[in-house]
């Protein structure tokens, strides 16, 4: 009874100090340090430790602790492709428009050869269009049974013109590090959306996080390998 | 009484005895500032901000690079470091690597690649350890074994690269600084 009854409060308070994502809304912006749980990064890095030498695609900015991270936790190969800096280089020259082809000859690798794909929450950031051009992008690049993860936000962040880097802290709690930019988070996707988004891909998991964050790991199923 | 006179003393015995301990402090301090090298300068060699170096770079001592080099560089058993104003323009194999200025090439390092703040990579870094700091700048792929594996089978393929370097421990150096 107590348990249940802790539990009831924890899903409405949350206990300060411990886990400030649970405490409602995403105050990363005002206290850009702190750590965050995350459930799908588990799974995401679980469906990578089965392959022996996977490759990972991370759509972030760099981040050495996520690196290194990646590097020492599964022994991957690691393709950093900074996503979010060519939406801020388009938004600052006004030419967002040109997304969508952009997307369609961005990545270099060959179809079918990555393992994991790490979207962070790019989507948020792109108009329908382009979202859609970079997904199926994304979904040629996957190998069969390959993963990719993507965040979307479910709450409006108030016009901020602002990108969060992820900074893995261990396999269950992710810290947001926010910084400057000139595009803000456009409306947030509903999970139908998203699904359609990725029309090529099946949703394995999907979390909705308190941080309204809706957490999402695609597979590629083995039969769409070809496409 | 005795315990004042020691402590006088200690003020003005200190006048001869200070001598012979400054000596030595100063002279290592002395020749390493004339001398234009770091502390343990013994094994390291530097390349300075005018030098240009076309071609290959090889050798078994430290290297810091602050000028610009093109071609390839090969430090197998040593510390490869690109000081803030280096610019390299190479395919980098290195036991450890350190970036503080501008590398375009691949890098592999057997041992550790480091990049610093304000450092800049453009190129696939190969190496078991990869620590890239906040304001560095990245762009390309990073190969790391399995910290479980030991360099065999699975860490060789990454490495085959540098199988060729692997067999001369060549002393020749070429670096003009």
């Amino acid at each position: 009874m107590a348990g249940g009854l802790n539990d009831l409060f924890s899903r409405f308070g949350g206990r300060r100090g411990e886990t400030p994502g649970e405490t409602g809304a995403p105050a990363a912006s005002s206290v850009p340090d702190l750590a965050y749980p995350t459930k799908a990064l588990p799974k995401f890095l679980g469906n990578m430790a089965a392959k022996p030498t996977p490759a990972l695609l991370d759509l972030g900015p760099v981040v050495g602790a996520n690196v290194s991270f990646f590097g020492e936790e599964l022994g991957c190969r690691i393709r950093v492709e900074d996503v979010f800096g060519d939406i801020e280089r388009h938004a600052a020259s006004g030419t967002l428009d040109a997304l969508p082809e952009y997307f369609r000859t961005r990545f270099k690798s060959e179809p079918g050869t990555v393992d994991g794909i790490l979207c962070w929450d790019v989507f948020d950031y792109l108009e329908r269009a382009a979202a859609a051009s970079l997904a199926a992008a994304l979904a040629r690049l996957l190998v069969a049974e390959g993963s990719l993860l993507g965040f979307f936000s479910t709450a409006s962040d108030a016009g901020r013109a602002q990108y969060t880097k992820y900074v893995v802290v261990d396999q269950g709690n992710l810290r947001y590090r926010t910084y400057p930019g000139t595009r803000v988070r456009q409306r947030s996707l509903q999970n139908r959306d998203i699904i359609k988004l990725f029309e090529s891909l099946r949703v394995s998991d999907s979390f909705l996080m308190k941080t309204n964050m809706r957490e999402i790991i695609f597979r590629k199923p083995a039969y769409l390998a070809g496409l | 009484m005795w315990k004042r006179d020691e402590s006088a003393k200690p003020a003005t015995t200190p006048a001869p005895a200070p001598a012979p301990a400054a000596t030595p402090a100063h002279t290592p301090a002395v020749p390493s500032g004339g001398d234009y090298r770091p502390q343990n300068a013994r094994d390291t060699v530097n390349i300075g901000k005018s030098v240009f170096i076309k071609g290959e770079l090889s050798g078994s001592e430290d290297l810091t690079i602050e000028g610009n080099v093109e071609g390839r560089i090969e430090l197998k058993e040593n510390t490869l470091t690109i000081g803030p104003n280096g610019k390299i323009r190479a395919e980098v194999f290195a036991k450890q690597v350190i970036v503080l200025g501008e590398v375009t090439g691949n890098v592999t390092a057997t041992e550790k690649v480091d990049i610093r703040d304000n450092g800049s990579v453009d190129g696939d870094v190969t190496s078991p350890r990869v620590a890239i700091a906040e304001g560095a700048h990245f762009r390309g792929a990073i190969d790391m074994q399995r910290s479980g594996q030991s360099a065999t089978a699975a860490v060789s393929k990454p490495v085959v690269k540098e199988s060729p370097v692997a067999a001369p421990v060549a002393a020749a150096h070429k670096a003009g600084a």
